[in-house]
């Protein structure tokens, strides 16, 4: 089965996740612009960071035969940075036409502040302008109220539900969002989120209509093959395999497709990898090692 | 020059974009060449534009006739577009069709563009180079480029360009040429090799090939290219005729080459 992986923050991750994920059969991976697990203090750094994941963050992936997207945006936490925000908001628009960038994202609230609430809306008039799919992250405190309240201020800025993918969901959640019409995301993320026996509970309950799974996999204890691990245990538990490809592959691929920036021919045919081509000069093709080379049908 | 590179730039990514695409970029062209330099709004209207060139144009290797090819080199000595592409020639495009007053102005644009560039556009925006008005200015700019960890951006830099010889000092050069063979890339499209040959050049390969050797690693045939002219001034004989030795019959022959050329 493949798997498509629409919530991965890869900067974090070491090419050894990247051989597993492929090895796994993870074909695509979605990297949301969130912050660092610290506050950036410049906008310049900021827009390094959007660079990084738009750049050389896909191009590394690509060396594993992974394909690499991603969501530009604002997050919550660092919206309450009002100098830092005012400055982001105006360099968004620069990296939200780049290739490869299938939505505005992840944006939202944490503490559900005025200033969250401020440029959650700018940028969602953003997407609506762009004509971009939109990733919300929910709160980890006051959830529900959270969720909730996002998906009111999506519908009161002319956002279709069908453009909008709601993460981070748990029981309490679900059953709000489908019944809106939302994508329903759920991150398999040890301790703090979703983890997998929980998810496929979800799955036998709901089914999979318009629900997404994915590991939101950064710097914290978590797990860049949760939603292979997630697939094989809703397996084993006897969730139909079109449900278990659904969750884990065909919805994402629906949801961010509206971008144009993401489609299956992306990876079908042979994998093409070719590390002498794009990656020449990393420390990982010094020391002897000779570079893998598989699917390419003509020298470079 | 500028003018009429701008001209076959638009002839070539017209006839091969859809005809909604071709009206966008007229009119983005427009828009641009009507900008006051400086303008906070136009330099935004141009940096979307430039990332927006695929989802209007498409994108894929820019379709060139052996006559393209002549007009190219008539109008620019050494400017090779064989290797663009349609996104990156109407990237190109854009960038040359903006008004920019001085060497300060068109600076500031690039490193702006630069600095926010994914590889695709990092690569186009160096394959420009031998374009731009006031090229020199961007000698900086190159020199951070070639410090890239992507090969094909290094490529677009050194490759089928007058503009390293053409601008670039004796120590951004030789550390070009050594990138170049550090990263597997290849020495042949660089323009100006042998013109450009220098002792320090051919005392940093000298000192290169006896590393890989020591490491037990290949040495890349075109190496003693660099390094023939100058290797009794720099005692590098015995390194050639080492290679001239070799198991490997390309070595064999590139070092042997130089041997009989050299009498030694």
């Amino acid at each position: 089965m493949q798997y498509i992986d629409p919530h991965a923050h890869m900067i974090s991750r070491t090419t050894d996740d990247y051989q597993a994920m492929a090895a796994a059969g993870v074909v695509a991976v979605i990297e949301p612009a969130f912050w660092l697990g610290q506050p950036r203090t410049h906008v310049a750094s900021y827009a390094d960071y959007l660079s990084a994941i738009l750049g050389f963050e896909r191009f590394r992936a690509s060396q594993f035969g992974v394909h690499h997207y991603c969501t530009i945006g604002l997050n919550s936490k660092e919206a309450n940075d009002e100098a830092l925000a005012e400055a982001v908001m105006e360099i968004l628009p620069l990296f939200a036409q780049k290739d490869g960038v299938v939505a505005i994202g992840e944006i939202g609230y944490d503490e559900q502040t005025a200033l969250e609430d401020r440029y959650f809306r700018l940028q969602l008039d953003l997407a609506r302008e762009l004509s971009l799919p939109v990733m919300i992250h929910t709160p980890h405190r006051d959830k529900k109220q959270g969720t909730l309240r996002s998906m009111a201020v999506c519908l009161e800025h002319g956002l279709s539900p069908a453009q909008v993918v709601v993460d981070h969901n748990n029981e309490e959640t679900v059953r709000d969002v489908l019944d809106q019409g939302f994508w329903a995301a759920f991150s398999i993320y040890p301790s703090t989120k979703m983890g997998d026996a929980r998810m496929v509970e979800i799955l036998k309950r709901y089914g999979a209509d318009r629900i997404i799974v994915n590991s939101a996999c950064d710097w914290g204890i978590s797990d860049p093959l949760a939603v292979p691990k997630t697939a094989r245990l809703a397996l084993e538990q006897g969730v139909p395999a079109e449900q278990v490809s659904l969750a884990c592959y065909a919805n994402a691929l629906t949801a961010f497709a509206p971008s144009g920036q993401i489609s299956e021919t992306d990876w079908a045919g042979p994998a093409v990898i070719d590390q002498r081509t794009s990656f020449a000069g990393n420390s990982i093709l010094r020391g002897g090692r000779e570079a893998v080379v598989t699917g390419l049908d003509s020298a470079f | 020059m500028n003018d009429a590179a701008q001209e076959l730039l638009r002839d070539w990514t017209a006839r091969q974009a859809p005809a909604t695409g071709r009206e966008w970029l007229d009119a983005r062209l427009g828009q641009i060449g009507a900008m006051t330099p400086g303008d906070p709004a136009a330099e935004r209207a141009l940096a979307i534009a430039f990332g927006q060139v695929p989802r209007q144009l498409g994108r894929g290797p820019l379709a060139l006739t052996a006559d393209d090819i002549a007009a190219a080199e008539a109008v620019r000595p050494g400017w090779r577009p064989q290797s663009w592409s349609l996104e990156g020639a109407a990237r190109i495009l854009l960038l040359l069709r903006c008004p920019s007053a001085t060497p300060d102005t068109f600076h500031a644009r690039f490193q702006r563009l630069r600095r926010a560039a994914d590889p695709a556009e990092q690569v186009a925006l160096f394959q420009g180079l031998p374009l731009y008005p006031h090229a020199h200015a961007l000698v900086d700019e190159v020199g951070e480029g070639l410090r890239t960890n992507i090969r094909p951006v290094f490529e677009a830099i050194a490759h089928h360009s007058p503009y390293p010889r053409e601008h670039m000092d004796e120590h951004r050069w030789n550390h070009m040429v050594l990138k170049a063979l550090f990263v597997d890339s290849t020495l042949a499209p660089i323009q100006g090799l042998d013109a450009r040959a220098n002792p320090d050049l051919a005392r940093i390969l000298r000192d290169y090939a006896r590393e890989r050797r020591a490491a037990g690693r290949r040495i890349s045939v075109e190496l003693w290219r660099c390094l023939g002219p100058f290797a009794a001034e720099i005692g590098a004989v015995d390194d050639l005729a080492l290679a001239a030795r070799s198991d490997d019959p390309e070595e064999r022959a590139a070092a042997g080459a130089w041997m009989e050329r050299e009498h030694f």
